[in-house]
């Protein structure tokens, strides 16, 4: 059954179209309409890692639509601690589920349950690999505040060695032709082989490790959470760390429309003083992570968004 | 020197399996992908960088008493894609085996990445390797992505 396990699923066309979809759910995300065009359908939740906001996310985005959810719950308690193999786990779900929703702790463990079950599977992260919703709903959040995706000027900052959101992120972006400047230190640098591979793909890739000389030419910078444990001791941390933050008196400099985003949660990277400028984006963005989930599993269930939504819904 | 004092190096053998045209190097990588150890008791006679018109040098192996089955072949595509394989009866070629490097090599060799959900031997389904690039052979493993290690590939067979 097809699913979505890495952006590399969908076409440029169908992803412009799911957030044209996204785009007219806004007011059912909000809850100011009631629209159940998911009414009757379940969906899996499967979180074998701890998730706040994905997990949230794509449940508050089925019960918008008037579906259900089953959870997982708590690894430690399910059969998965028996000795429960994936495979076994996706086939009881399948049973009880018209979707799923899965991160796993293993890379290519959503291809594996996409291969094991009957149902769609909506990649929610596996290990370092992918995390198609996350860019799905961060490709929205960029296109709501543009009004395009084409051409624009993206900075990704901060651990970009690890971040699985940054790695799928970048490829999206270079498919609608972005410009992307990578900034981190020299040690969380983007993996060398998706750089090459941006470049193969015709993009103009920048790389530095000074972030806020970046600020008057970005559209949007991605920040992202630079961990404590990647360094040998706190000294060191503190040392790198440290210019990879932004205050509101960084911004000055910055075009006036330009968005900060975060795929949450923060630590210290992006100073509370950011929060009450124009340009903090990331709580939008979190809610965004609804809508676009919602459009997800409307087309991937074959379920058409009426054009007009007003229309369709009753209001709340 | 020509192709026949190559194949003079060793002598012929009266019926078994003669791999030609290995990349220089790497029969021994393909005496461990066929399984071919200590542990049988057929003659096996093996030469090393000889030289080739074709491919400048070249490995031969000849294992005697035994031909290669298809599994085996699928394997061999792995680290001598264009490889000859004679199968020889009687002294003679008695048949040509083609390798045939498939766009997916399924269940011969599990992927090499630590962190992959089939490092999970108690999953039931397909290891299943790509091949993203015939030359230089490149494989990535259908599930985590991951490009594979061609030398590690040997040590993860199944």
């Amino acid at each position: 059954m097809p699913g979505i396990i890495t952006m590399d699923d969908l076409t440029n066309e169908e992803i412009i179209s799911i957030l044209d979809d996204a785009e007219k759910l806004l007011p059912v995300a909000r809850g100011e309409l009631y629209l159940p065009l998911l009414q009757g359908r379940i969906l899996g939740n499967l979180f074998f890692e701890p998730s706040t906001r994905t997990r949230m996310s794509f449940e508050t985005a089925m019960k918008r639509l008037g579906g259900d959810v089953v959870n997982l719950g708590d690894v430690k308690s399910s059969s998965v601690v028996k000795g429960e193999t994936l495979f076994d786990t996706i086939q009881m779900v399948d049973g009880y589920t018209d979707i799923i929703a899965m991160r796993h702790p293993r890379q290519g463990a959503a291809q594996y349950a996409s291969d094991s079950a009957s149902v769609p599977i909506l990649n929610g992260g596996d290990g370092a690999g992918h995390h198609p919703t996350q860019t799905m709903l961060d490709l929205f959040t960029i296109r709501r505040a543009h009004g395009t995706l084409e051409g624009l000027n993206v900075v990704l900052a901060g651990d970009l060695r690890f971040g699985r959101t940054v790695h799928s992120l970048s490829h999206a972006l270079v498919r609608f032709g972005c410009n992307v400047t990578f900034a981190s230190p020299d040690s969380l640098r983007m993996p060398e082989e998706i750089v090459n591979d941006l470049r193969l793909h015709g993009a103009e890739v920048v790389e530095t490790t000074e972030l806020l000389d970046q600020i008057p030419s970005a559209d949007v910078i991605y920040m992202t959470r630079i961990q404590k444990e990647r360094f040998p001791d706190e000294d060191e941390y503190n040392r790198v760390a440290g210019a990879y933050k932004l205050h509101a008196r960084d911004l000055d400099g910055a075009k006036s429309e330009m968005i900060i985003m975060h795929p949450l949660p923060r630590v210290e990277e992006i100073h509370p003083s950011v929060d009450s400028t124009r340009h903090a984006c990331y709580f939008e963005q979190a809610f965004n992570g609804v809508v676009a989930r919602m459009a997800l599993m409307c087309w991937l269930l074959e379920v058409k968004i009426p054009e007009d939504v007003n229309e369709a819904g009753v209001p709340l | 020197m020509s192709q026949e004092a190559n194949m003079r190096r060793v002598t012929a053998i009266r019926n078994g399996t003669v791999i030609d045209h290995i990349p220089s190097g790497k029969a021994l990588s393909v005496l461990k992908m066929l399984g071919i150890g200590g542990n049988m008791f057929n003659p096996v006679s093996l030469v090393m960088n000889v030289p080739s018109k074709k491919m400048g040098g070249k490995d031969i192996i000849k294992v005697e008493d035994r031909e290669l089955t298809q599994n085996e072949l699928d394997r061999l595509a792995l680290v001598a894609p264009d490889a000859s394989v004679a199968i020889i009866r009687a002294y003679s070629v008695a048949e040509k085996l083609e390798i045939n490097l498939t766009d997916e090599v399924i269940n011969v060799a599990r992927c090499t990445f630590s962190n992959c959900i089939t490092t999970n031997h108690r999953e039931p389904l397909p290891h299943r390797l790509m091949v993203t690039n015939r030359d230089p052979l490149e494989l990535r493993c259908r599930y985590c992505g991951k490009t594979q290690d061609i030398e590690g590939l040997v040590d993860n067979l199944l």
